[in-house]
């Protein structure tokens, strides 16, 4: 019992951490049709800009935050050079231009820091555990990731549900051209929502490295499944990415928790601990195609 | 009527040496020529390079034919170098190591595939038939490492097929003049397919799918069978890239393959038919050229020669959307 509740707070805390992740690709895609692949090398570049501050100030939380700001700067940067040319172009050239993006930040990314990974220590203050339940320990780093990732969740609902900006994004959401014809100015609009899809891609890559490791192509296969949550959540819709993000990481952790004492019964053990993950992948997969045939523009999608 | 013919034969020479006719069919006769001329300079290397060139080349024809003709944009084709590969290997760690079982079978199973992948994702359009494809190709990679027996990530060690007395696979020279010949064949298949009723149906659906329909095509059975064909294809190459190192492994379908697929397609000029030839060269070509040309300006740089690549991706898909093909066309 207790086991599962540790299990089902790690999927909480993945989830979120995929949400981060989501939201940004989410609202770009909704609102300017950008299918950006490169989302994955600002969550990269996210961590090994807070590696570079973390080592520099000696602390997590003032490196983070310095971090943060320099990603803002980083994405709106990218979108002025390359993003914005591509927003009327069809979605072969974005793929193209931004698989372009993959290979030069990777490469970037080897020349400055070079190809070995980097790893950031758990701050000392939240490197106990708590207990959650009396007699149940969790780490207070994993429990602070989803505090502060259910925090800044929150925060997008609100800024996007209750604040002028948020309003204007969902009116870019539904007909660009209109809102531009209203006289918002449209360019500043976007540089803005892209500017804040790199922090939270930052975030997500600077709170995730203290449990797995700053490494090059670290962005590349979470990017993948942030893709597979906001197609199932349905393009544009943060609420769909939201419940996406939270199925995903459950299936993920109960394929890591659970599958390989399962397969244990009628496997031998290595072969099933070594299979389970694969099966778990393979389940969000599937998850995700049979909502795609269920609903072709996904759970909470508007539009094809 | 004398001068009648002799118009006539002016035309036709004309048009058998615009460069649209002249740069492919040059470029064909090198390529046959190309395990003596690296005989010749002693650059076995150069053959290594030549032959995935080859492979590349059949896999890209194949995603031509959908990408292309068809305008889906499926980012997930490396699966059939996947599902070809694997077929090929799985059947080799068995002990079945001819020719005439494996390919038959690996090519089955990529039909089977792309029947299947193809059914489940047309439903969807745009982002999401790119999205949903790409799902499809991960689950396989993902299958693929989760076969413990089958060296799972580490990929598995196979012998090449053996076609009998026919053909020794393990001879590069040969090896490369099959590979070759299948190339010519899909390039023409591919020729014949576009020209063909069927592959207008499938560019006119690519224009406008809600004016073919009206016009009473069944749009879905046409582009279904179009990707179960370029399945076939994908398949091939799979089977050609498993034989050409004697490996196989997950890596071979990882999406960045699938991307690198769409870019050479792009490279070379999408939905022209000698384009993937384009592509597949000038794609391992710039490798070969930009790192000793970084190394050139710095020592040591010519590790780094994606830097240059990645921007480069960007500026032609800014810029140069015709790709390669555009620069052929005649300026009439």
């Amino acid at each position: 019992m207790e086991y599962l509740l540790i299990q089902v707070l790690n999927g909480v805390q993945l989830g979120l951490l995929m949400f981060l992740l989501a939201a940004g690709l989410t609202l770009t895609f909704g609102i300017m049709d950008l299918v950006n692949l490169a989302h994955g090398s600002l969550y990269m570049m996210g961590a090994y800009i807070a590696w570079t501050f973390v080592t520099w100030t000696d602390s997590f939380v003032l490196g983070a935050l310095l971090a943060l700001p320099a990603t803002f700067a980083l994405g709106v940067v990218v979108e002025a050079v390359v993003m914005r040319r591509l927003y009327a172009r069809d979605h072969l050239d974005q793929v193209l231009a931004t698989f372009g993006l993959i290979l030069f930040f990777n490469e970037l990314v080897r020349m400055i820091w070079g190809p070995a990974g980097k790893s950031i220590a758990v701050p000392p203050f939240l490197s106990h555990t708590i207990e959650i339940l009396p007699g149940v320990p969790y780490p207070a780093y994993r429990f602070a990731l989803i505090v502060v990732g259910a925090l800044v969740a929150l925060l997008l609902a609100w800024l996007v549900a209750r604040t002028r900006l948020g309003m204007l994004i969902r009116a870019g959401a539904s007909n660009r051209r209109m809102i531009a014809a209203l006289g918002v100015n449209i360019e500043l609009l976007f540089s803005l929502v892209f500017g804040l899809g790199a922090v939270f891609a930052g975030l997500a890559g600077l709170m995730a490295a203290p449990i797995s490791s700053v490494k090059i192509g670290m962005g590349d296969d979470i990017l993948i499944l942030a893709f597979v949550i906001i197609v199932i959540g349905g393009i544009g819709s943060i609420k769909g990415a939201f419940v996406a993000a939270m199925v995903v990481g459950q299936i993920d952790i109960v394929g890591r928790a659970f599958l390989p004492e399962l397969l244990k019964a009628f496997m031998a053990p290595a072969s099933a601990s070594a299979a389970a993950p694969a099966i778990s992948q393979v389940a969000i997969y599937v998850v995700m195609a049979g909502v795609l045939v269920w609903r072709p523009t996904g759970l909470f999608g508007q539009r094809a | 009527m004398a001068a009648d013919r002799a118009v006539r034969t002016a035309r036709v020479s004309e048009r058998l040496l615009s460069p649209r006719v002249l740069v492919p069919t040059l470029l064909l006769a090198v390529l046959a020529a190309l395990p003596l001329l690296t005989q010749a300079f002693d650059q076995r290397y150069l053959l290594s390079v030549g032959t995935r060139v080859v492979i590349w080349s059949i896999a890209a024809v194949s995603l031509n034919m959908i990408l292309g003709y068809g305008g889906l944009v499926s980012f997930g084709h490396a699966a059939f170098f996947g599902i070809g590969g694997y077929a090929v290997g799985i059947l080799s760690a068995e002990g079945v190591q001819s020719g005439w079982v494996q390919w038959p079978v690996a090519l089955g199973a990529s039909i089977l595939w792309a029947a299947l992948v193809g059914a489940l994702s047309l439903r969807t359009r745009g982002v999401y038939f790119i999205m949903i494809t790409l799902a499809f190709a991960q689950l396989v990679y993902y299958l693929a490492s989760g076969l413990e027996g089958y060296g799972g990530d580490d990929g598995l060690n196979i012998s090449r097929s053996r076609f009998g007395g026919l053909i020794d696979l393990r001879d590069k020279a040969s090896f490369y003049w099959l590979c070759f010949a299948l190339l010519c064949a899909s390039l023409w298949f591919c020729g014949r397919l576009a020209n063909s009723r069927f592959g207008t149906v499938l560019r006119g659906a690519r224009s406008n799918e809600l004016r073919m329909m009206a016009l009473g095509f069944p749009v879905f059975r046409y582009r279904l069978v179009a990707c179960i064909i370029a399945g076939a294809f994908g398949g091939l190459a799979g089977i050609l890239l498993a034989n050409e190192g004697a490996y196989v492994s997950p890596a071979m379908m990882s999406w960045v393959k699938s991307g690198d697929l769409i870019v050479i397609v792009v490279l070379g000029g999408i939905g022209v038919r000698f384009g993937p030839l384009y592509g597949a060269i000038l794609f391992f070509a710039l490798e070969e050229i930009l790192k000793p040309f970084l190394d050139m300006m710095h020592k040591g740089w010519g590790e780094y020669w994606q830097i240059v690549f990645g921007p480069l991706l960007v500026i032609i898909a800014l810029y140069a959307r015709g790709g390669m093909a555009s620069l052929l066309k005649a300026r009439e």
